[in-house]
This record gives structure tokens, sequence and C-alpha cells, in this order.
């Protein structure tokens, strides 16, 4: 099962097992994971379910696509070099991802 | 520290909550019991936990369904790109361990309410649900067309999860539907049944499309947009009656056309009603609760009693837009509105005082047309349109006397974030500055 463990601002780390094709986003959500507020539901319309990557998991990340890109720029907490949206991160199988959330979404 | 939760969705959600949690004796009236199991009303049972609330919480919604995200009905969920699963807010765990008690398919019909705010809510199946506080989350309900043939087969709604299976499971015999009202839902929905390959006609019955809630100049746009992609749009249309299948004589049951006021019949094997809703305000009204439009709340989500609170859609509230006039009230349909107003119920249900401001923002993705709004552009006295034809962006900004107010953005997330963030920190974007679409509108935002 996927694994995506997930650190927060002031350094708690909580790990959760998601379902393969679930995005990150869905999957902190559904368990409650406090750092990801996602209201929009995954539709890419509000940048609150900004992460920061852990560098060595942003290569197994699908490319980044201009809307994506361009919402990054409105997040609450400024951008990163590994800033994503976790709604646009799916999980595969066997994936385990390290992703940080920031100190506030809104 | 590390906790480790599974995501698993297998139990019944009822079954599994009530398990963990300490079930309220019948007679006993303790605990918080949310009628609606709405976004708004997830999101009170969220924030009261996050916020310390350590007394039992009943969600009580009265839909078959855990609670579920409704946004997505009329895209992606219709068009079968997300699974039901994915609309789903909270996993049966995490309710378990936060001691919320889901109960499903429960229709409240009367609340015996005391002068202390607690009560004891009767369903229509005959049980009983003890409260100390009551909180509505009871959202609204499509506003039914009333005209010939209403009541016929195929013709449908689109509110919640039961519409939206309705609808799907009638889309693959269908080759024509009529869409009736040119707003957000019956916009979406189009859309989405168009790229379903379906021969869709939108009939609006006012003179331009989603009429309160854009300007002109976006309603203008859309309209061209979606007739550049090949929908049929009629403005200023209304339908008379709706025909029915079958031979003179034989039974008539299912939805065969839309009749036009001029006398000419469209196709349907669908009808789709999209004309707006009305707030569920019975329980309010019968427990003597103030109502004008939705349930009547002060700023800190408070009903007429002033221990009931209520929330979202059906809440009738002081705009929260900073600066608002005072006495203007207003009630929004969006989920931002939900999640906030939930936010500033659960201060208020924790004997905290918050009242309720905040920058409304919406969506709308209509085809590959994504729009998204900040602010609210009423009482506008200038805009400014900023267009790049060749990158599909389209943004309308209002001002008045000077100071920006909202802004319509479509495809334009860039300008979208700059406007709410600027209206949030109570910022300007001069106008003659932002005419200019090449210019980032983060760059010129100013301390008004």
């Amino acid at each position: 099962m996927p694994t995506v463990h997930f650190t927060d601002a002031e350094g708690a780390v909580r790990d959760v097992q998601g379902n393969p094709g679930d995005s990150v986003m869905e999957t902190a959500v559904r368990n409650g994971v406090p750092g990801i507020v996602a209201e929009c539901g995954g539709s890419l319309s509000c940048a609150t379910c900004h992460v920061f990557v852990r560098e060595d998991c942003l290569a197994q990340l699908p490319p980044m696509e201009d809307m994506e890109d361009e919402m990054l720029y409105g997040t609450a907490v400024d951008r990163e070099d590994n800033s994503r949206l976790s709604c646009q991160l799916r999980l595969t199988d066997e994936v385990e991802l390290f992703v940080t959330t920031p100190e506030t979404q809104v | 520290m590390g906790t480790r939760t599974a995501a698993t969705e297998h139990a019944p959600a009822a079954q599994t909550a009530a398990g963990a949690a300490a079930q309220p004796d019948s007679t006993t009236r303790t605990g918080l019991l949310i009628i609606g199991a709405s976004q708004s009303g997830v999101q009170l049972a969220v924030s009261l936990r996050a916020l310390g609330f350590d007394e039992h919480i009943t969600l009580l919604g009265d839909e078959d369904h855990r609670p579920y995200q409704r946004p997505a009905l009329s895209k992606e969920f219709l068009q079968g790109t997300v699974e039901s699963e994915s609309l789903i807010f909270r996993s049966n765990d995490y309710w378990a361990e936060h001691n919320v008690d889901l109960v499903k398919g429960e229709y409240i019909v009367k609340i015996d309410k005391e002068a202390d705010g607690s009560g004891v809510a009767h369903s229509s199946s005959g049980r009983q649900f003890p409260f100390k506080r009551l909180a509505l989350t009871v959202g609204a309900r499509a506003r039914k067309l009333e005209i010939e043939g209403g009541d016929l087969d195929g013709v449908l709604y689109l509110r919640n999860a039961d519409d939206a299976l309705a609808l799907k499971a009638r889309v693959g015999d269908a080759q024509d539907v009529v869409v009736i009202g040119g707003g957000f839902i019956g916009l979406e929905a189009a859309s989405s049944l168009q790229k379903m390959g379906k021969n869709v006609t939108v009939l609006e019955f006012g003179p331009r499309l989603v009429g309160r809630a854009v300007g002109e100049e976006t309603a203008e746009y859309f309209l061209q947009a979606h007739r550049a992609r090949g929908l049929d749009i009629r403005l200023n249309t209304s339908a008379k009656r709706f025909t029915a299948r079958g031979a003179a004589g034989e039974k008539q049951t299912a939805v065969a056309g839309v009749e036009l006021q001029d006398g000419t019949v469209l196709p349907a094997q669908i009808v789709l009603v999209g004309i707006g809703v009305i707030p569920n305000t019975q329980l309010a009204e019968q427990l003597g609760l103030t109502v004008d439009n939705g349930i009547v709340v002060d700023r800190f989500a408070l009903a007429s009693d002033g221990t009931t609170v209520a929330i979202g859609d059906c809440a009738n509230m002081p705009n929260p837009v900073p600066g608002s006039a005072p006495g203007e009230r207003i009630r929004l349909e969006s989920v931002n509105n939900a999640i906030e107003h939930a936010k500033v119920a659960a201060y208020s249900l924790t004997g905290r005082r918050e009242e309720y401001a905040g920058i409304p923002w919406f969506w709308s993705n209509q085809a590959d047309l994504k729009l998204q709004i900040a602010g609210l552009c009423n009482g506008y006295d200038q805009t400014v349109l900023r267009r790049d034809e060749e990158r599909g962006k389209f943004s309308v900004l209002y001002y008045r006397q000077g100071q920006v107010i909202a802004a319509d953005c479509v495809n334009a997330p860039l300008d979208f974030m700059a406007v709410k963030n600027a209206l949030a920190k109570g910022k300007n974007i001069p106008a003659d500055a932002a005419a200019d679409p090449a210019t980032p509108l983060k760059t010129i935002t100013t301390d008004s």
C-alpha cells in the first residue's frame, strides 16, 4: 500500500496509508491530517492543499501542469522549488512519499 | 511522534461510529445534534473537535450516504472521471476516533426545544435524538418547475447524490437533453453532458447567463465561449410544458420533449432543471426562529433564539465582507461559506465569540473554462477587463469608488489569487494599472 508521511510545520509526523489512485490530498483529508484544507475538493481551484515534497521524492511525481503552476503562486505560504498541490499527486502502488505541510493554507 | 492510520472504508459508517462513541441515553439531553450531514455540518464537527469540544456530537443526514462533497456531482462525478468513494469527506475511522456519531437516512420532522437550547428531535421513522445544543446545517433544496408534465419520468434535478445517480442511470439511453436554467449548475451539467456526446440545449429565462452571480462582461464571455464550443443556448426562452412519449390514450409517463412558449418542441429524453434553490427553513419555522430568505442569524451564526446555530446555504447572515453597510444581509451558496461559517459557529458553541468576516469566493468549471470568483461584485461602479486571447485568459475586476471589490477570472488563477489576497489584506489594485493584461496584478497591489 502507498504510504504518505506528513510532517507539519512544527515537525510532528503522521504516517497515513493510502489507496493507489487516490491523491495525496484525499488521503490527508479523509484521515483528518490537519495541515491540508482542500476547500475545492481537488478541482484545482483553491490552492489550500499546498505541500513541500522531500527532494528525493520529487522525481517520481507527475509533471506539473500550467494551472497548478499558476495556482501555486497564490498559496498562503510562499512556494518553494519543491512545492506541489497535493490534489494533483496520485498515489501509485508501492510509493512512499515524504511531504511537509505549510504553517497555514488560508 | 507518529500515529499510524489506515484508510479503510468498509464498515457502514453509522455502525462504526456508534460502536466507538458513547451513545447518549435517549432521555438525557447531552451533546450537540447537527442536522444536515452537509459540507457545513461536516466542517462544524471537524472544527469543534479541533477546538477541543469534548461533548458527544451526532451528525445526522437524511440521505443514505456518508457525508460527501457536492460540487463534483455536476462535473467529474457525472462524467465518470471520479469514483463516488472520492467524494466522501472523512473515513469511518476518522469519525469513530473523533467521537462523532454519523446517522444516515433519518429525516427530522419535528423538534421540541426548551428555552435553554436543549431538546429532542423526532425523525419520520420515529427515532428520537436528544440534544443539549442544536445546529441547523440543512442547506437548500432545488426549486421545482411547476409546469404541465413536470412530474414526467426523465424530468430531473441535480442537488444531491441520488439526483446525480438518477441522471447518470439515464444518460446512456438519451441522445437529446434540455437543460432549463443558465446558471452555474445548468451550465456545468450541460458542459458535462455535451462532453459525454449528448445533444444539449440550454434554456435561460432571463436576458443573460448566470444572472445574479457575475457581471455583464463575464456573462457575455460565457455565452460566446459556450456557443463557440457548440452548446445551443437560448436566452429569453422558457418552457411552456413537457410533452410525453407514447400514443394518445396510452399511459404517458416519460418525457419526450419541451414545448417552448412559441410552440416549438425540442426533443428531450432528459430534462434537467436548474433554476435555483430554496433554503430549507421548515424546522426553523417550526421552532419559531426568525426566517427571511433563510434562517436569520447574527454575526456569530446564532439564530434568533440565541442558542441554535444555523450555517451555510440555509442561513441569512450579516454580509461578512469587511466594510459592508451596517445591516446588509446576505445568503451565500458556496463551499467556502459553508466552511468559514462553520468555523464561526464552532467558536460560538465553545463559548468564544468570533465575528464572521471574510472574502467569499466561488468556482465553477464548465468544459475547459475554469471560472474563479473572488469577492462580491454587487454595487460596483467600474470594471476593468483583462483579456489574453492567445492563452485563453479572461478576467474582470470590479471597483467601487476606486477600490477593487471583486473579480471574475476565467483560466486566470494568477489574477484570481492576486485579487483574493488583496481583498483579504484590505489592499487595492489600482484600476488604471490593472488594465494591461501583461502586468501581473500581484506586482501592482498597493496599500490602498
